[in-house]
């Protein structure tokens, strides 16, 4: 009997009807003909040849035996001394010299570690007022070592020399001056004084010559503000660390507001002391850093902001006007009036309005309350950008009266919201010079691109406040063929000397008094003595009389919104205004908030989203929408218009994102100058309608879907509140540690005995009292979540970048992490609760699921996390090539040669903290960031190994440091100082707060013993029995009803 | 590629001594006959000029050579050339000797000249010299000179141990040649009696045919067996011992751009280790010297002075010194730095791969390691090799076996007091202070 069973592979193969084009398929091996003939070329070539088959497979054989020997030999390295060496250099041992970064954006006074006269990292300078350098700053040097930075001047496009560029534009200036067209001079905000000497002399050499200041994030309006009240440009300075209540309406200063460089006097006065701590109260409608760490957050409109202030102003001036709040809002308003009243001088107020009319309230209402942390005598330098200014010159420039336009520092062409007006308008400059280290935007559309130094390649000066002078000095030969801008101006002025001599001859007449030049230099500052006059004196002085302000008017002004959305510009912590986008440690930086990587996108509530359908529904089993199989996180795409001008931008719910208002950062959407890995996001600039950051767009949603790269997928702790430990400030005054601070117990014999007892230990105890043992302590009050530390480790550890796809896929290399947490209910003590209170399976199911999404305006707090460094360590045990083992001194060691790569540690690490090497990340096209190429390579730690594939690591308490520490007390044959570890693990080093103290505890008397043994100190995961080394501060939140 | 390994192989010395002492001895023998009679020549002519070499030596050698321009002039037949040519007598010489600045300011044309002559460089005043030590150096400057003979004597009065590895390969050679005539003699005799014998009829008594021993061996399937395992056995632990030390460079020897020789300067001349690697002291690198660390020296070395050999000849190394004369832009002719360099690509002997930390500092200073313990006889090496494997091994075993150095260093007093006591020993080893932990090294 023949079978008659039929086998088919698909429907038309079944169906009697044959299917000619199923038919051809069926009897091919490959569906696509292989382009056999294209490979073999010339099939008559190919026979004609004289190399037989036998021959080729001869040759082959050969040419892989004679490569195999040829690769026995090993390779040959090569030393090359120095001819001379420079006495300072040792091999082997770093230099530390001091500077100063002002590039307009950020100022900071700083350290630079040179090892054999390459810089490779920076630390603030601890003698210096302005030490504070956040993560742009540690980044910066990493921008020194760019491959794309320019190596000579541009002149239209192509390579040019500094005599051709000399010549040409001196006979240009020449001409112009000699025209009735004027030279303008467009820069950066310098806060130089050598450099404002120096553009006085440029201005007497050439007749109308106009310098105008321009920050692409401007703060103009508090500028005026100033200015108008107290008759000079300058801004206000304010030390949080007297302030014991905080109100501040849209001021995220935490962040960059008004120049940045405030969190270290706002964290002094939020770690309890004598049970006393400050109160922070913020008005906000993006979640920004300083409304993650406030005790209370009340998420407004930008308009309801304004009514706030006024009502604020109105109260405390009495003006008895009428503004019209929301119930809600107004119960919030009056009681924090009634905190302001009562804490009176102790209170201060800050708002980030973009107003000159408001920011002159903010000043009226910190001088009637005598606010103690107000201070405008000591007037801040750091941005004096004019907007007015620069909107005349576009016009004069439309209007061809611009002769020539030298521009430094500045990117006008990506940076001004109406850019494209402005390169049209750069036709019709005669003479246009942009003093830029990158072929940025700018670049490509002026006459000459002059390539210019980075700031650890320069000399200068810097008044970051009034009195407070700081010197830049270089710290590297040039790398390539620039010139800084000073240096050009002088040859411009027929001045003979170097920028370095012209500074230091101007600080030799006008600004030192009582010490010397090489003193100066070494410090890296110099306070002038008696340079700033008292606050009363200076308010008595100021000519605010005159000055008067309508509120009426200014509540009338303040416009419903419609169906429109009010949209707030912000900077990101990691991105700044976007000149450091090539920078890829900050590209891969994470948000502190969103923790999103690689990207800037349109934060929107949850609420909005809905409505406006951005939201994607949370992924399930069947359907991948909010995540993929990956965990990867989606977005929807959204069109936000703006009059005529409309973006196409990624959406990404945020939580405590004000009703009714969207939030985009600046940095972003780079064309020109930068890799094209690096070309992320969206340009926020386009937005930016007469510099305000405030504005009133419509937002559709579009088709796509857009791949974000985030390195923290869960937002809430699920009611798990003993992961991060937080307690009320009046819980921590009132009630004994065991209630808010209390150990876990485990059962023994059915007692309750503390985790900590060694009776309940699987592992035996090691005696650690000899020698030393290394604490890392964290206070999760003092820590803003600003991200320093996390650049730092990059630099000091050799942290790899591994791109937005391997991000997106968990791979991130980040040693240490800061994980940012929500509450799902409105504080996490209700989640808490909410968990606690689960009973049975039906409870738990919705309980729990709930439990995953945040609250519309959550609680937040950031918890950094590193290498633990267990005591009993549960990586150690599972390696089976014991490549993890533990040091007396406390430290997990990770030897990297040993390692194969089973990932059992990170498998048994219950903190997640190792990190999985699963590409070579150096010297690999396919992740062409710094370690791909000789100049970025340049920035490596030599003390530490660069990981190859294949192997685990993770934080190391900066081994290579506390080693060298220990080394020098014994060359000096003493014992190590008190102290003198507590800089050494990058991370507490980087820390401007003092959130991350490290040092040894066995010293008694050091400040980690007793950071220790504080009663806020806690272990992360104490159940687990783990015994870590870091130890954490409880959070303490000053909680009033308000 | 200008690179050659070179594996220093153990050497039987015994034997080879064996061969060198009675020609050594003969050569010496010789050699002490020529110089003892050429001494007793010059002491007949002049008394003093031995003790004016000394003084030259001591006092003027470091700017003056007798024939060669240096920071001072050339100083051979200076009294008849000042004499001749410029009319200055003794006197002059001996106010110029004792305070050359007084003379030059008296205004003396001649002092000026050679003043501004020699970048205005004033000579040190030797108001502490005697006439008589005066005349004494003046004597030995004038005595001729006698370079060619020097050169001669100096070749062939090379030590014993240098050039006489060839000589001992031919006898070794000739010696071989001999036995194997010997052996194809005995072949050949025995053959003769044998065929006398066959001619004599003399019966030869044949050996009763057994069965051959590896016949024998090959039939026991035990004994086999026991040693096909013994053969797997030995040879896994051969091919294991060959695999440990690949990659580790043992003996790596490579030949350096300039040929730099330990030997001559930490053996022959007793340079310490530290004075060209100064930052073993301080840092992590012992540091290759930059070159003008060798300035200080060959500013006024110019030439090679001590042994030669036949590979290794004056001419050679004087060559060398060239070399690096090119590498820093010293002009020798006008003793001045032309501002050219050529900076020197040393070829790096000892290479710790990336993820071991290693600190000169630390085994240098703080433990008071010889630099030999780890390097080898650097000064014997006239090339230098790597003398130890730079091994894990060899780093943990001495690691075990050495006692931490806590004399007289404040760090470890409360450390070693602690642990000691908790060990109880007297001495901590380096390994008992923590010292094979594994972060130690590796981070």
């Amino acid at each position: 009997m023949s079978n008659k069973k039929k086998y088919w592979k698909n429907l038309s193969d079944l169906s009697s009807e044959r299917n000619p084009s199923i038919d051809g398929i069926q009897h091919r091996e490959f569906v696509d003909k292989i382009p056999v003939d294209e490979f073999l070329g010339d099939k008559e070539n190919l026979s004609n040849s004289s190399t037989s088959r036998r021959d080729f497979l001869k040759y082959l054989g050969f040419s892989t035996a004679a490569a195999t020997l040829a690769a026995c030999e090993g390779p040959i390295v090569q030393s090359i001394p120095y001819v001379v060496q420079p006495n300072e250099i040792v091999p082997g041992l770093a230099n530390f010299y001091a500077t100063t970064i002002s590039n307009g954006y950020d100022f900071a006074n700083i350290l630079v570690k040179n090892r054999e006269g390459r810089p490779i990292k920076i630390e603030g300078n601890t003698i210096a007022p302005f030490s504070s350098a956040n993560a742009r700053v540690h980044a910066s040097i990493l921008d020194l070592y760019d491959s794309g930075r320019l190596a000579q001047p541009i002149k239209n496009g192509l390579p040019s020399s500094w005599t051709e560029f000399d010549f040409e534009t001196k006979r240009k200036l020449k001409e112009i001056d000699n025209s009735s067209k004027s030279i303008v001079l467009l820069t950066q905000t310098f806060a130089s004084p050598s450099t404002n000497k120096l553009i006085d002399e440029f201005k007497n050499k050439y007749a109308n010559v106009d310098h105008i200041t321009y920050d692409s994030i401007s703060e103009s309006a508090a500028l005026d503000a100033f200015e108008k009240r107290y008759g000079q440009r300058g801004l206000a300075n304010y030390d949080f660390s007297s302030a014991d209540l905080v109100v501040s309406i849209g001021a995220d200063f935490i962040g960059d507001w008004q120049g940045g460089g405030f969190e270290d006097g706002y964290t002094k006065n939020r770690i309890p002391k004598k049970g006393k701590m400050s109160r922070h109260i913020q008005f906000e409608s993006n979640m920004t850093l300083s409304g993650a760490n406030a005790d209370t957050r009340i998420p407004i409109r930008i308009s309801e902001q304004k009514l706030v202030l006024l009502a604020i102003y109105s109260k405390l001036f009495s003006t008895n006007n009428k503004i019209n709040l929301s119930e809600n809002l107004q119960n919030k308003v009056d009681s924090t009036i009634k905190e302001i009243l009562n804490s009176k001088k102790n209170a201060v107020v800050v708002s980030g309005i973009n107003d000159v009319d408001y920011q002159g309230l903010v000043l009226q209402i910190n001088e009637k309350i005598k606010s103690k942390a107000f201070k405008p005598n000591q007037i801040i330098k750091t941005r004096l950008g004019n907007n007015a200014k620069v909107s005349n010159l576009l016009e004069q420039m439309q209007r061809g009266k611009v002769g020539a336009l030298i521009m430094a520092g500045v990117n006008p062409a990506y940076s001004m919201p109406n850019s494209n007006e402005f390169v049209e308008a750069l036709d019709k400059v005669d003479l246009s010079v942009s003093f830029t280290m990158k072929n940025d935007e700018t670049a490509a559309h002026v006459h000459y691109a002059a390539a210019t130094s980075h700031y650890l390649e320069s000399w200068g000066d810097a008044e970051i406040r009034h009195g407070e002078l700081s010197l830049i000095q270089p710290v590297i030969n040039k790398l390539f063929d620039t010139r800084q801008f000073q240096d050009q101006l002088l040859i411009w002025s027929n001045n003979n000397k170097s920028y370095y001599q012209y500074v230091k001859d101007n600080w030799k007449e006008n600004i030192l008094e009582d010490t010397y030049w090489d003193k100066a230099l070494h410090d890296g500052v110099y306070s002038k003595k008696n340079s700033t006059i008292s606050k009363s004196k200076f308010l008595r002085s100021a000519k605010y009389k005159t000055y008067y302000t309508d509120l009426n008017d200014l509540i009338n002004k303040v416009s419903s919104t419609n169906n429109l959305y009010e949209l707030t510009l912000y900077p990101k912590i990691g991105m700044g205004d976007g000149q450091q986008a090539n920078n890829p440690w900050l590209q891969e930086f994470p948000d502190p908030l969103t923790r999103t990587t690689w990207d800037n996108y349109l934060t929107i509530s949850e609420f909005d989203a809905k409505k406006l359908d951005l939201y994607l529904e949370p992924s399930t089993f069947f359907s991948e929408s909010s995540h993929d199989a990956d965990g990867g996180l989606n977005g929807k795409y959204a069109i936000v218009k703006l009059n005529d001008i409309s973006i196409k931008a990624p959406v990404i719910i945020q939580p405590g994102q004000a009703r009714g208002t969207v939030g985009l950062s600046f940095g972003y959407g780079r064309s020109k100058g930068v890799k094209d890995e690096m070309k992320t996001g969206v340009n926020g600039y386009q937005l930016y309608e007469n510099f305000k950051t405030d504005q009133l767009v419509s937002i559709q949603v579009t088709d796509g879907k857009h791949e974000f790269a985030c390195i923290q997928l869960h937002n809430t702790l699920m009611g798990r509140g003993e992961i991060l430990k937080e307690t009320s400030l009046e819980v921590f005054n009132t009630k004994d540690q065991k209630y808010w601070n209390a150990e876990t117990v485990v059962s023994l014999n059915h007692i309750e005995t503390p985790v900590s007892s060694p009776k309940v230990d699987l592992w035996d105890e090691f005696d650690r009292s000899i020698g030393h043992h290394f604490n890392l302590s964290i206070d999760l009050n003092a820590c803003t979540g600003c991200g320093a530390c996390i650049i730092a480790c990059n630099a000091e550890n050799n942290v790899p970048v591994v791109g937005k796809r391997e991000i997106r896929k968990s791979r991130d290399m980040h040693w240490l992490r800061i994980d940012r947490y929500y509450s799902s209910e409105e504080t996490f003590h209700q989640d808490d609760k909410k968990k606690d209170d689960i009973s049975g399976l039906e409870s738990s199911l919705t309980s729990f699921g709930e439990l995953e999404s945040p609250s519309e305006n959550p609680q937040v707090a950031f918890q950094p996390i590193m290498c633990q460094h267990c005591n009993h360590a549960p990586c150690e045990t599972v390696c089976p090539v014991a490549a993890t083992s533990h040091g007396r001194q406390g430290q997990n060691h990770m030897a990297y040669n040993r390692c194969v790569g089973t990932r059992y540690c990170a498998n048994n690490c219950p903190y997640k903290v190792r990190r999985f090497n699963w590409f070579l990340y150096n010297h690999n096209d396919e992740f062409d960031y710094h370690m791909n190429d000789d100049l970025g390579r340049m920035v490596l730690n030599p003390d530490v190994t660069v990981r190859s594939r294949g192997v685990m690591e993770k934080c190391s308490f900066c081994i290579q440091n506390t080693q060298a520490v220990i080394l020098k007390a014994k060359l000096e044959g003493r014992p190590v100082a008190e102290g003198e570890f507590n800089d050494t693990c990058a991370c507490a080093s980087a820390c401007s707060t003092g959130a991350m103290r490290f040092g040894d505890i066995n010293e008694k008397e050091s400040e980690i013993y007793k950071l220790k043994h504080d009663k806020r100190a806690y272990h992360l995961l104490d159940s687990v029995g783990t015994k870590p080394n870091v130890v954490y501060q409880v959070k303490v939140r000053n909680e009033k009803k308000v | 590629m200008n690179i050659r390994y070179k594996k220093q192989y153990l050497r039987s010395y015994n034997f080879r001594n064996f061969f060198n002492f009675s020609k050594c001895s003969f050569i010496h023998l010789f050699f002490s006959l020529f110089f003892i009679f050429s001494y007793t020549n010059s002491f007949a002519q002049d008394i003093d000029i031995a003790a004016g070499k000394t003084l030259f030596n001591a006092n003027c050698a470091a700017c003056h050579k007798l024939d060669k321009k240096m920071t001072g002039p050339a100083l051979r037949h200076v009294e008849d050339r000042l004499l001749n040519d410029q009319g200055l007598d003794k006197q002059w010489l001996y106010a110029w000797i004792r305070n050359s600045a007084s003379v030059i300011k008296s205004g003396d044309s001649y002092a000026n000249k050679i003043y501004s002559e020699y970048n205005r460089a004033a000579m040190t005043a030797y108001p502490s010299l005697s006439d008589a030590d005066i005349e004494n150096i003046l004597a030995y400057t004038n005595q001729e000179k006698t370079v060619p003979v020097a050169a001669a004597t100096a070749t062939s009065t090379t030590g014993p141990s240098n050039d006489l590895g060839l000589s001992n390969d031919i006898i070794l050679g000739v010696f071989t040649f001999l036995f194997f005539l010997l052996a194809i003699g005995l072949f050949l005799v025995s053959n003769t009696l044998r065929n006398f014998a066959i001619l004599n009829d003399v019966k030869l008594i044949e050996e009763e045919k057994s069965k051959p021993l590896w016949k024998a061996f090959i039939d026991n399937q035990f004994l086999m067996l026991c040693s096909a395992i013994l053969f797997l056995l030995v040879s896994a632990y051969g091919f294991y011992g060959w695999t440990m030390q690949l990659g580790t460079n043992q003996g790596y020897m490579p030949v350096q751009p300039i040929h730099y020789s330990h030997k001559i300067h930490a053996g022959d001349n007793q340079i310490d280790c530290n004075y060209c690697h100064s930052s073993a002291r301080v840092s992590k690198h012992s540091g290759i010297p930059s070159l003008n660390v060798c300035m200080n020296c060959h500013k006024t070395i110019y030439e090679y002075t001590g042994e030669t050999s036949e590979e290794y000849s004056k001419a050679f190394y004087d060559d060398e010194i060239q070399k690096l004369y090119k590498a820093v832009g010293w002009d020798d002719e006008v003793q001045e730095y032309t501002g050219v360099t050529y900076p020197v690509k040393w070829i790096r002997i000892h290479n710790l791969p990336d993820f071991a930390y290693f600190n000169h500092s630390q085994h240098v200073s703080v433990a008071g390691i010889e630099c030999q313990t780890c390097h080898g006889p650097v000064e014997e090496m006239e090339i230098m090799y790597q003398h130890s494997p730079l091994t894990m091994g060899w780093c943990i075993n001495c690691h075990r076996e050495t006692n931490v150095k806590v004399k007289d260093n404040e760090y470890y007093a409360k450390i070693h007091e602690e642990l000691s006591k908790k060990y109880g020993v007297e001495q901590l080893t380096v390994a008992q202070m923590g010292g094979l932990e594994c972060g130690k090294c590796h981070y």
